[in-house]
Formats: structure tokens, C-alpha cells, sequence
């Protein structure tokens, strides 16, 4: 057991902070202050990535990424979050990529690997249903073969980002006559502009427009679209869930986002001294970092099994469930350290008069937006309850 | 001991519940609050028309007779609707510095207007630095002539763009964070030097940056005596989160029972979700807290004529049971709702936003827990 990094870790990390500091383009750096990144800015900075080499850092050499050892992808992780970097979308990097490396043919690693590599292809998920959000395995998207098509039909909902995408893959149920729910579903892939495929934006209770709902009306795609094995999809989907969840933790964000905390807690009076003072406010930062600190030691425990070949394992439901609850405590502590300027909102109003412009500190204009916008974490990526059942069963043994 | 309203009361809440009902469901409101002007004068005359804004006053002020515990009925069926209108600002607030403090001439002034509809208001009393604290006030009113003249800034001024009329804390004595020194004046939102920002709140109401650069204020527009102003607006802020307490338990009344309905219609694994024992146990906790936030409400409101410190650790008390009350049901209400709870479309996220502003209205959990402790052991 040891906690230093050694000489060429170290070396490493130099390398990948003068990275950042030289590579990360000034309007990425503002974007904070914007309401909504657009693919634009989605597809520089992958660009950027990828020209230096570092556009998969956690893909394995012989499909373009960085062979990286799981310090040094964590050391990654860390300076991007203290740079403040745009977050690479999960779709295709970490969520499809792993599914495609382990069941999908040849061919289709051939095509569809480099492409998410060089951000040509911008995919998105198609997992819950309207009917099938915990309860996914229930879901009703039919895909049915005609020829050499499968044609889809049904709705996908949540969709994140589809309204950037170009492709989406899609759970869809090809044997209506299956045993058991989790039988009969295939892993599909879906050009988003294929005709009959629909997206419709969701705005959530933040006004931002990140998810959508996703059609399919006589979706016709070619029948080699589909992944690995025609009614062996829940497996794929259930790979591709733990792939997910252990990369939900955001320990490198979170830790930024502490220190964010505690610069703004260092600003705001409360009785005329900075909050950080006040013994009631420190103590429940000094709980999150406590908290923050646990959870991470537990991931690099991961992260060490993990290297060590013993894989994701359903320990990853922890990752996910203290991970999303620590996002959610610090977006509550923003929120409450920035007392009455947490309250202005300026998304989307047409005021009259040009009377729009920011109030306040500029840290507290996006405090209250964030709050309600990270509730959607102890809901997404299988809900924190699932998330517990998941432990209760597979670890627990109940 | 009686914790049963009278029969005129019972009324009041029927016809205040059946107004937000016709008026003002959810889509309505939601179309008002991102429409100009973001509040709707027309439902404010109805509303002076059934007699709600002066419901409080006694008959003597021109008002139907009422106490607090009017100004709760409303505010609770508010609540339930997330109405936008400034009853909170105009006839708790407002109304209730003319009624603890306000001269023969000023009550004459305002008091029917106020209860007539024709006159909205709105208390610009924080300001950037000042957090919650009431006796933390930079703006300053300084003797000239045979009145004042204000200079200063107030932050987040809720409802001061439907406005006509200011209630502003200012500073006539001391320095910034004394308590003695504060004085309160009605200011026209119209008067010579006064200028506002305007926009929107995460929860749908309006506010505004108000700025104030030598604004001339006759004496006669002092409430109360000059420098001794903060146990006025101490009092009256208890009265003003008496009335949030109602608001907040409203929502939450609302939120719950949407919440319980989805359950048990929301169907996941081949049965509803409210047959899975994790998510009853958080259903009946949500209950709890609605009902201890009901039980503090009306302790808060029934111990507003008491002394001074009683009354204060009655508010704070209050205020922080609803502060965690509302964080506890708008949080569950999101979580069992789903993605669904998330959505704008829904009106959970729209009392899930409310409930999160309550929380930090005069003064956060936080702020109440260390008030009350601090009179506690005082």
C-alpha cells in the first residue's frame, strides 16, 4: 500500500497541467458563464484531444487510446476537473465504446470505434421508456425484422443530448414471446437522422434543455446494426450500466467543486464575516470534504481492483450513490452560501427594455438552476434506490 | 385549548380555494409568471373585491375584522396554488407596519387603498452584504429640511416590480450592523431618485435591485420613531414568516398528495411503486413533516402578540421546521416522481423551486437555528 505517486507520475501529471494550460481554448474557459455548451464546444475540445493523442484516455491502445495505467488516468481525471475542462459526453466514449469492444464484431469496431475516437459521431442513449425508467427490462420498443431491416417502433424518453446526436443505440425488445422480461432485447444501432426517428426536447424544472424524447416510426436500419446477439441485449445493457455508474462518481469535479465552495464562503459576509467562519456553515463543508475524501479512497480501491483485472462489480453501485449525493450536497451549500442572490433567474426571459443583465455575484447566478438541476442524479443511471437494491442483492446476498 | 376555525373563516378558505382553483391552475400561472408584467392586477382586484386583502385588519382600520390567523388561511390556499400576487409584501408586511406603528395619517393614507386593491407594496430591506440580518443596513436616510434623504441599494426586492409603494429600512444613526440607528419609511416606488432593475426569480416570482439616490422623504412618511425601527421590523418580519410558514405548508400539502396519487398509480416491476416499503417508509416521513410543519405553523401564529423574545423563538422555531420540512418533501417529491419530478411540465419542480426560496426567505434554517439558540440560552 502506498499513496505518493512516483517520479514518472508526477512527470506525468506536469505534462498534462502544461497540456491544459497551453491546449484549452479561451472560449471553452467562458463557457461557465454561459447558459448551455453547445456540440460545438463538445466537438473542439475532443478535437483537441484527440490531436494530442488523449482522445480516449481510458481506451486500451489498440483502439486509439492511451494505454494509460489507472494512476494515470486518474491523475488525468484530476487536473482535467482542476482546469475546469469541458466533461467529454459518456455516450459514446465510456458507455457504448466498452460494449462495442467486448460483443461487437469486427467490423463494427472497425467503423464505429475511430469515429467516436476523432468525434465524428456524437451518440446518445436509448435506454428508458415513458413505462421502463427502474424497471428498464419492461421496456416496449419493438424492433422487428422485415428483410434485410429491422424496423423500429416506440418511444425512448431522457434521452441526453440527443438533439446533438447522430447516432443513438437503442434497447429495443425483438422476442415479444421471451420467458422473462430480460430475455427477447436487443442492442440496436440507429443513425438519429434515419426518417420515422423523432426528437422532442424536455425542459426541465432548471429551464435547461439537456434531455428529450426520442420517436421511432417504422425506423427501418440496416439488420447488421444490431450488437453481438439478437436477444442477448440485457447483457450488453447491464455492461454497459456498471461502465456507467462507476464513472458517475465525479470525485476530481466534486473536489473542484469544494474548493469552489470554499472560495465563495470566503466572499459572502454572513453577520459581517465570511461565511466560512461561521462554525454551523464550516462544519457541514468540512462534513462534504469528510465525505468526499471516503469516497474517494473507495474509488481508487476500485480503480486498484480494477487494474488488477478483477473488473467492475456491482461495488460500482456505491460509486454511484455517495458520488451523486456529494454533487448534491455541494450544489445545496452553494446554493446556501449565496443567500438572497441565489434567487435572480435569467434563462430565457424576453424583458422588456434590455432590462437583462446579471445581478449579483457572478458566482450565485447559476446556484439555484444547479441545485434543482442536480436532483436528476440520484435518478439517472438507474435510480439510487435501484442503486441500493442492486447492493442488497449482489453484495448483500438478501 | 381550540384548534378549530370559525365558521367565517372556514368561508374565507373555501372561496380563497375555489379563486386559485378557477384562476389560477398551474398552466395559468405558469403562462403569468414568464409573460409580462409576471402578475396579474386584474386577479388583485377580485382579490380585493372578496375581501381577502384586507381579511387582517381590524374594522376600526377599515379592514373585516380578522387577526393573523386570516392572514394564514390565505396564505396556505396561496400556497397550494403558488400564487404570485404580493398578499405576503402588500397586506402582511406592508399592512403590518401600518398596523403596529403607522400614524392616523398614514393609515388613512394607505390602509384603504391597500385593502381596496389600489396600492401594491413591497419591503426592500436586504442588501448585497447584508445576508439576513435585519439590523445589517448600509442604505442611510439623513435629516434635511423637515424630512430625509435616502441613498443606498436593496437587494432582491421581491415584488417591487408590481409596486407602487416601498417600505425601506434605512439607516439614520450608527454604524452599519447596529441595531439602534434603523428607521423605516413608505416610499412612492415613483419618487424622484428612486430606480429599480427588474427580473424574474427561479421560483416565478419578480424582484428588483432597488437603488435609491437622494430620494427626498418627508418626515410624515417615517413609521414609527427615527433610529428606533428594528424592533418593528423584527416584529413585523415574525409576522411575515408566520405567514410563509402557511405558504410553505400549503405547497407541501400539495406536493404530498401528488405525490402519494403518483405512487400509487406509477407502476414499475408489475406493481405500483407504492407498494415498495422503501418508498412508504419516505411517504410517511414527508407526511410527518407536513403535519409537525402544520403544528408549527399554528404555534408560530397563535404566539405572535407574545413578548418579545418568545415571539422571536416561536418565528424561528417555525421557520426552521419548515425550512426542513420543505428541503425533506420537495427533495422526496422530486426522487419519487422520477424523471418525471424533474420536469417542467410538472408542477412538482415548480413548488420544488418555491419551497427551496422559502427556505432562505428572512433568514435560512441556519440563521433561525442560531437566532433560537442564542435566545434560548440568553
Amino acid at each position: 500500500m502506498d499513496l505518493h505517486y512516483s517520479a514518472e507520475d508526477l512527470a506525468f501529471r506536469d505534462e498534462v497541467r502544461s497540456f491544459l494550460e497551453t491546449s484549452y481554448p479561451d472560449h471553452l474557459r467562458s463557457r461557465a458563464s454561459r447558459d448551455e455548451v453547445t456540440k460545438q464546444d463538445f466537438l473542439d475540445w475532443q478535437k483537441i484531444l484527440y490531436n494530442r493523442g488523449w482522445g480516449a484516455p481510458a481506451w486500451p491502445k489498440e483502439y486509439g487510446g492511451t494505454g494509460w495505467s489507472s494512476t494515470q488516468k486518474y491523475i488525468f481525471q484530476e487536473e482535467c476537473a482542476r482546469a475546469e475542462t469541458l466533461g467529454v459526453p459518456p455516450f459514446g466514449m465510456s458507455m457504448l465504446a466498452p460494449v462495442l469492444m467486448a460483443f461487437a464484431n469486427e467490423k463494427q469496431k472497425s467503423y464505429y470505434l475511430p469515429r467516436i475516437l476523432d468525434g465524428t459521431d456524437f451518440w446518445c442513449q436509448g435506454y428508458s421508456e415513458p413505462g421502463a425508467g427502474s424497471d428498464l427490462a419492461s421496456l416496449k420498443t419493438r424492433a422487428e425484422k422485415d428483410g434485410d431491416s429491422w424496423v423500429i417502433n416506440g418511444q425512448k424518453t431522457w434521452t441526453t443530448l440527443a438533439h446533438f446526436a447522430d447516432w443513438i443505440f437503442v434497447l429495443c425488445r425483438t422476442d415479444p414471446t421471451a420467458r422473462k422480461p430480460q430475455e427477447g432485447i436487443s442492442f440496436i444501432l440507429v443513425n438519429i437522422k434515419t426518417p420515422g426517428v423523432e426528437v422532442r426536447p424536455i425542459i426541465t424544472m432548471d429551464g435547461g434543455h439537456e434531455v428529450n424524447e426520442t420517436w421511432f416510426t417504422d425506423v427501418r436500419v440496416p439488420l447488421e446494426n444490431i450488437v453481438g446477439e439478437e436477444n442477448q441485449g440485457w447483457t450488453y445493457a447491464k455492461y454497459l450500466l456498471v461502465h456507467e455508474r462507476s464513472g458517475i462518481a465525479g470525485v476530481a469535479r466534486s473536489k473542484k467543486a469544494v474548493e469552489r465552495l470554499k472560495h465563495i464562503a470566503s466572499i459572502e459576509l454572513d453577520r459581517g464575516e465570511p461565511i466560512i467562519r461561521n462554525a454551523d456553515f464550516a462544519r457541514k463543508v468540512a462534513e462534504l470534504e469528510i465525505d468526499l475524501t471516503a469516497l474517494e479512497f473507495t474509488e481508487l480501491r476500485t480503480l486498484a481492483r480494477e487494474a488488477q483485472g478483477k473488473g467492475a462489480g456491482p461495488e460500482s453501485s456505491v460509486l454511484k450513490i455517495k458520488g451523486t449525493e456529494i454533487q448534491q450536497r455541494l450544489t445545496e451549500l452553494t446554493l446556501e452560501a449565496v443567500g438572497v442572490y441565489g434567487a435572480p433567474y435569467f434563462r430565457g426571459f424576453p424583458m422588456e427594455g434590455g432590462n437583462q443583465f446579471p445581478i449579483g455575484p457572478d458566482y450565485a447566478h447559476h446556484s439555484a438552476p444547479a441545485y434543482a438541476n442536480m436532483r436528476k442524479t440520484s435518478i439517472y443511471g438507474g435510480s439510487n434506490e435501484i442503486q441500493r437494491n442492486i447492493i442488497a442483492k449482489m453484495v448483500l446476498g438478501l | 385549548m381550540d384548534f378549530n376555525f370559525t365558521p367565517e373563516q372556514d368561508t374565507l378558505r373555501d372561496q380563497i380555494a375555489r379563486l386559485v382553483r378557477d384562476q389560477n391552475d398551474f398552466d395559468t400561472r405558469r403562462k403569468v409568471s414568464r409573460s409580462e408584467p409576471g402578475w396579474r392586477p386584474a386577479l388583485w382586484s377580485q382579490f380585493a373585491e372578496l375581501g381577502l386583502l384586507g381579511a387582517p385588519f381590524s374594522e376600526e382600520d377599515g379592514g373585516f375584522g380578522g387577526s393573523v390567523v386570516e392572514s394564514m388561511i390565505v396564505m396556505e390556499e396561496f400556497g397550494k396554488g403558488l400564487v404570485i400576487e404580493p398578499y405576503l409584501q402588500t397586506v402582511v408586511i406592508a399592512g403590518g407596519f401600518l398596523r403596529h406603528a403607522g400614524s392616523a395619517a398614514q393609515k388613512e393614507d394607505h390602509l384603504a387603498s391597500i385593502i381596496g386593491g389600489e396600492r401594491v407594496f413591497a419591503f426592500a430591506y436586504s442588501e448585497p452584504k447584508s445576508r439576513f440580518d435585519l439590523n445589517d443596513v448600509s442604505t442611510t436616510a439623513r435629516r434635511e429640511g423637515d424630512g430625509y434623504v435616502l441613498n443606498g441599494h436593496k437587494a432582491v426586492v421581491l415584488a417591487a416590480p408590481f409596486a407602487s409603494h416601498l417600505i425601506v429600512t434605512a439607516r439614520t444613526s450608527g454604524a452599519q450592523r447596529d441595531k439602534g440607528g434603523v428607521s423605516v419609511f413608505i416610499v412612492p416606488k415613483a419618487a424622484k431618485g428612486v430606480s429599480t432593475r427588474d427580473y424574474p426569480t427561479v421560483d416565478g416570482l419578480r424582484a428588483s435591485e432597488v437603488y435609491f439616490e437622494n430620494v427626498h422623504v418627508p418626515a410624515s412618511d417615517l413609521i414609527g420613531a427615527a433610529d428606533h425601527g428594528f424592533p418593528l421590523v423584527e416584529a413585523v418580519v415574525d409576522e411575515a414568516i408566520a405567514a410563509l410558514c402557511a405558504e410553505a405548508h400549503g405547497a407541501m400539502k400539495v406536493l404530498n398528495q401528488t405525490t402519494l396519487d403518483y405512487s400509487k398509480t406509477r407502476k414499475q416491476f408489475g406493481q405500483p411503486i407504492g407498494n415498495f416499503q422503501v418508498l412508504q417508509h419516505r411517504l410517511a416521513d414527508m407526511f410527518m413533516a407536513y403535519e409537525q410543519s402544520v403544528s408549527m405553523t399554528y404555534m408560530v401564529t397563535l404566539k405572535l402578540g407574545e413578548p418579545e423574545t418568545a415571539r422571536k423563538m416561536a418565528a424561528s422555531a417555525a421557520k426552521v421546521q419548515i425550512g426542513k420540512a420543505g428541503r425533506l418533501v420537495s427533495q422526496e417529491a422530486v426522487q419519487i416522481h422520477g424523471g418525471m419530478g424533474m420536469t417542467d411540465e410538472l408542477n412538482v419542480g415548480h413548488f420544488f423551486k418555491r419551497l427551496t426560496m422559502i427556505e432562505s426567505q428572512f433568514g435560512n434554517t441556519d440563521w433561525h437555528l442560531r437566532r433560537f439558540t442564542e435566545l434560548s440560552n440568553s
